[in-house]
């Protein structure tokens, strides 16, 4: 794994809040996530783990530093090459799981491909309808997403994810709103799509049991990496 | 489907109350402008229909006689009360080259030479106050569609034949076939043989207009030769007065518009077009606020899934595209039920009151450009009312929205 190639890398990143009062956030953090690794990122609340995920997730931008996205640089990007670069090659997982309710589930899943003009719609069903069978939600495909519990919601975020075929997959708490026994099942499925397809995932976790299941941990505290390890 | 066109229809549909409370909202808007506009306009044309329909657009006559004091010698005191003359009936000099002149301007459909003067219809013991038009069939046909008028017999005025109106027909008790004596001025008449009878919708007309040849009517009112009036039949009616004066200034004779004949009816026609407009102003205004709360009120209801779509790769474009999309679409729609009800609308009026010919008393002009005109004015509304909306989705920060909802 140390010698797979970097997807995802951030360098000396920054982030400040506020103008008037200025609240550093993120203190210059360098991290390297390497295609194929499963890596969680822990921490107590307020350590910025989620303010760190959104920036390499694109949906924010650094006060300084850089991310690199399998080497290319993004802080000079525009709005819509980033949009690119996140709807194809990155994947989210929130915590709510964050489903457009109006849709269904296959729907859903469609979604991130409907988005980028191209493909024939059959083959986005197709593919998405795939995904479905393996998070073991195929029955449920036509479900409206309300009508779906909360780990079955999960499951088909996992789908919309991974439907880009992404190189990692950012997952900010994904087990933290689920039952113990829904979120065992979610992050079974993480672990299985991590070895199946080889693609990375970054996993925000307060919960130690989490963590302990990733190959490694990095901690964060007060807005820089207080220890990196990994684990056997 | 283009993605943004399913996310626009989905969310149009996951929010029915909503979309059906603005759609209800746009149709009664659409509706009013359908049925105000459509009651205005047929009551105007019914209104221009009533006096242009027997009229020309802009009449030429010669210039008036203006009285000439008599130059009595130098150093001669004089005392002189001048009076107008009496206006007689005069001809235009070289009616034919003004009738070419006149033809040649673009906007000018026809022209007709007529000798109208006033006589006595005599018939037995009868006789009615008359207005005795001489026409050319051909010509005159441009300026009115005199055929179109005839309920009975034919229009036909060779020789001494003439065309009467219902109402002089009825009071003379003269029948088609029959005779009755045209008296001019300076003992002229004849005795003419009716072959045909018109009805112009209106009780005046039909009892003092009386159509006979032009050669007639030269003869009548001794104008061998010449002609009394040109009528003249433009474009759009309401560039009567430019017309007008385009040919006083080519022809140096009196030519007198529509507009400038009848003032009165000219303010009443552009009074009623005012209110019209600016009732369909406000109503404009109140649907596109409606629209524009509609959207305004959703994007914030969305902000979370607009920050979802954002992260799973919909651009900011995109985003943009589904409010704008979804404007639209609740402008053409609500545009579509606002045609059915204010057609219906319009319809029922129309059928409440009838004139005793069977017409309706209130017209309504429902017509393919009103129907157009009121979808394209929706769809413009729907866009703009929902640009606002649109920009604030296109300018939320992703991170934020999927962190505070």
């Amino acid at each position: 794994m140390a010698d797979a190639p970097p997807v995802l890398q951030a360098r000396d990143v920054r982030k400040t809040y506020g103008e008037r009062v200025v609240t550093e956030v993120l203190k210059g953090i360098d991290f390297d996530l390497r295609a194929g690794e499963f890596c969680a990122l822990t921490g107590p609340s307020g350590s910025g783990k989620t303010t760190f995920l959104n920036l390499l997730g694109l949906l924010d931008r650094p006060t300084g530093g850089e991310i690199l996205v399998e080497g290319s640089a993004t802080g000079a990007m525009d709005d819509a090459d980033r949009t690119t670069l996140r709807g194809t090659r990155l994947g989210f997982v929130f915590q709510f799981h964050h489903l457009l309710p109006a849709f269904t589930a296959l729907e859903n899943v469609m979604i991130p491909l409907m988005a980028r003009a191209g493909r024939p719609r059959a083959w986005m069903r197709d593919k998405a309808s795939t995904l479905l069978e393996e998070v073991g939600l195929a029955d449920r495909a036509r479900y409206r997403a309300t009508d779906l519990s909360g780990g079955q919601q999960q499951r088909v975020a996992i789908a919309r994810a991974l439907v880009v075929d992404p190189v990692v997959v950012l997952a900010d708490e994904p087990t933290g709103n689920l039952d113990t026994q829904a979120g065992a099942r979610v992050l079974e499925l993480l672990h299985g799509f991590n070895e199946r397809l080889g693609t990375a995932f970054l996993v925000v976790t307060h919960d130690d049991a989490v963590a302990q299941e990733c190959r490694r941990i990095v901690h964060m505290v007060d807005g820089k990496v207080d220890w990196d390890r990994v684990v056997a | 489907m283009p993605f943004e066109l399913f996310v626009a229809l989905r969310y149009l549909r996951d929010q029915r109350l909503q979309t059906s409370l603005i759609l209800g909202g746009i149709g009664v808007g659409v509706g009013v402008i359908i049925f105000l506009s459509a009651l205005i306009t047929g009551l105007q044309q019914s209104i221009i229909e009533r006096t242009l329909g027997s009229q020309a657009q802009v009449v030429i006559r010669p210039p008036e006689e203006l009285p000439r004091i008599h130059d009595a010698g130098p150093e001669v005191l004089q005392s002189v009360t001048v009076e107008r003359p009496p206006q007689r009936i005069r001809a235009i000099d070289g009616w034919r080259q003004v009738e070419s002149l006149v033809g040649r301007i673009p906007e000018v459909r026809g022209v007709a030479p007529t000798v109208t003067g006033p006589a006595i219809a005599v018939r037995g013991e009868g006789s009615i106050a008359i207005s005795v038009r001489g026409i050319e069939l051909e010509s005159y046909g441009t300026i009115v569609d005199v055929q179109d008028r005839l309920v009975e017999g034919s229009f036909d005025l060779t020789g001494f034949q003439v065309v009467v109106g219902t109402e002089l027909a009825r009071k003379l008790g003269v029948p088609l076939g029959g005779t009755l004596r045209i008296q001019a001025a300076g003992d002229r008449g004849g005795v003419y043989t009716v072959s045909g009878i018109f009805d112009y919708s209106s009780r005046s007309l039909n009892e003092t207009l009386v159509f006979i040849s032009l050669r007639g009517a030269q003869t009548l009112f001794g104008l061998e030769g010449g002609v009394s009036t040109l009528e003249v039949q433009g474009g759009e009616i309401f560039a009567a007065t430019a017309l007008a004066a385009r040919i006083r200034d080519r022809t140096g004779l009196r030519a007198e518009s529509w507009m400038e004949q009848s003032g009165d009816l000219l303010v009443g026609l552009r009074s009623q077009s005012m209110s019209s407009i600016m009732i369909q102003v406000f109503v404009i205004l109140a649907v596109a606020l409606g629209i524009a709360s509609v959207l305004a009120v959703s994007v914030v209801q969305k902000s979370k899934e607009i920050g979802i779509l954002r992260a799973t790769g919909t651009s900011s474009r995109s985003i943009k595209a589904v409010f704008l999309l979804q404007g639209a679409i609740l402008g053409t729609l609500g545009s579509i039920l606002g045609i059915a009800l204010g057609t219906v609308l319009a319809l029922f009026f129309a059928g409440l009151a009838r004139n005793p010919d069977g017409s309706a008393t209130f017209p309504v002009a429902l017509t393919a450009w009103l129907y157009g005109r009121s979808v394209a004015v929706a769809l413009v509304v729907g866009l703009f009312a929902a640009v606002l909306p649109a920009r604030d989705a296109n300018r939320m920060d992703p991170a934020t929205v999927i962190r505070n909802g």
